[in-house]
């Protein structure tokens, strides 16, 4: 499974990127929203995740996501959206512009994994953590 | 800096007579790092110091603090996720065909902070069959301080993001200051009651569901064997049994069945096993 992560921080997307490929995904990265659209326009096929920050210069997380969801050819790519902004209303308006998960920053890995599991986008489970 | 040798035989003694939980020699890491911020908080410059003076004053409430810190997990919302599926599509549907009271009794034996009760009302509430049921829970723990954290319904940022889809996020809690608080009408639905496993159990009436998830692991043989006894007497005979995946019943207490339900199993007392009458 191929996997976008998009997000102005080389440090974040180095940790995004290493906990998505020891899930087993191969990773494209992007700086921002409007370069994640020239990454995605450049696909064959899409990726079957993105995870995206919200506040990035050129283009922000939201109009990217706004942006996906109005093409019919990346309809099969899931959204989520990875961000420090924490409130009940922004969440809100993220999941209603067409984001399907929402993990909020500082997150362990675990945390990311359990988000992948409940998309269904781990190749296994996560198990018991005991 | 790491644990004596006898500071971990005086944690272990306590917390096997306390809980039954057996800490195995290699969990020297675990003890130390639940007990740092007890040897802190209470002045001492190790652990090691902290539990010398544990060993000669012996205060009950300093025991009491140090097999709680033991005995508590880290847990997620819907965790392992399958339960709460199978709980949902099959389990909660083939009970709302044989209760005509519209009433259903869930326990969660060992429900640390709340997730798994919490959990398990919001499952009920998004099960289709049990539209205008009662869906009540009690929660059970050793641990005062996490059942006061049950109680409260509060939840910090780092554990909402475990395992809990933000549409429910969203949907049944509400922002307070840097945290997250379940709604009233979830925690309502939860009785969050102290109870030790390991000694017999108080009178709690008959329960429909009971989620023992990932709690046998730590005890021994012969306790896991009085705890799955105890735990038919109080579940309905046509009442079923959620383990961990780790766990099971074979070879243990072999009253029980395991039987395949969604994508997981449950477990149900043998029919030549049952004592009550249903309802």
């Amino acid at each position: 499974m191929r996997a976008l992560v998009v997000d102005d921080s080389r440090a974040m997307r180095r940790i995004v990127t290493r906990i998505l490929e020891d899930a087993g995904f191969e990773v494209l990265e992007a700086g921002d929203g409007q370069e994640a659209l020239d990454v995605l326009a450049a696909q064959e096929t899409p990726p079957e995740l993105a995870c995206v920050d919200w506040n990035m210069p050129v283009m922000d997380g939201l109009t990217f996501i706004n942006h996906v969801r109005k093409q019919p050819q990346w309809r099969a790519t899931t959204l989520m959206m990875v961000t420090t902004e924490s409130e009940q209303s922004q969440i809100v308006r993220a999941l209603a512009a067409g984001a399907h998960e929402y993990l909020i920053k500082p997150f362990t890995g675990e945390a990311m994994l359990e988000k992948l599991d409940l998309l269904g986008l781990l190749p296994t489970p996560v198990g018991d953590q005991t | 800096m790491t644990i004596s040798s006898s500071a971990f035989t005086f944690v272990r003694e306590l917390v096997r007579a306390e809980s039954a939980i057996v800490l195995e020699p290699g969990k020297e890491y675990l003890v130390e790092s639940r007990l740092v911020p007890l040897a802190r908080a209470a002045g001492h410059p190790d652990v090691d110091a902290y539990v010398a003076q544990l060993s000669t004053r012996r205060s009950p409430a300093a025991l009491k603090q140090v097999v709680e810190a033991l005995t508590t997990n880290e847990t997620s919302w819907f965790r392992d996720t399958d339960p709460y599926t199978t709980l949902r599509e099959t389990i909660f549907p083939e009970l709302a065909r044989n209760r005509p009271r519209k009433q259903l009794r869930v326990w969660a034996a060992a429900c640390s902070s709340g997730q798994e009760p919490y959990s398990i009302v919001m499952t009920a509430m998004d099960t289709p069959a049990l539209a205008g049921w009662r869906v009540d829970v009690t929660a059970t723990d050793l641990s005062e301080e996490m059942l006061e954290r049950g109680r409260r319904g509060e939840y910090s940022q780092l554990e909402v993001n475990r395992g809990l889809p933000a549409t429910t996020l969203v949907r049944h809690f509400e922002r307070q200051g840097l945290n997250w608080r379940i709604n009233q009408s979830i925690r309502e639905r939860v009785e969050f009651r102290h109870l030790n496993l390991t000694r017999p159990f108080p009178p709690m009436g008959q329960f429909d569901v009971v989620f023992l998830r990932n709690v046998l692991i730590y005890f021994d043989m012969p306790t896991k064997r009085e705890v799955l006894q105890r735990v038919r007497q109080v579940l309905a005979p046509d009442g079923h049994l959620f383990l961990g995946a780790a766990e099971m019943t074979m070879g243990v207490d072999d009253a029980w069945e395991r039987v395949p339900a969604g994508r997981s199993s449950v477990y149900r007392i043998r029919e030549e096993q049952r004592t009550c009458v249903p309802w």
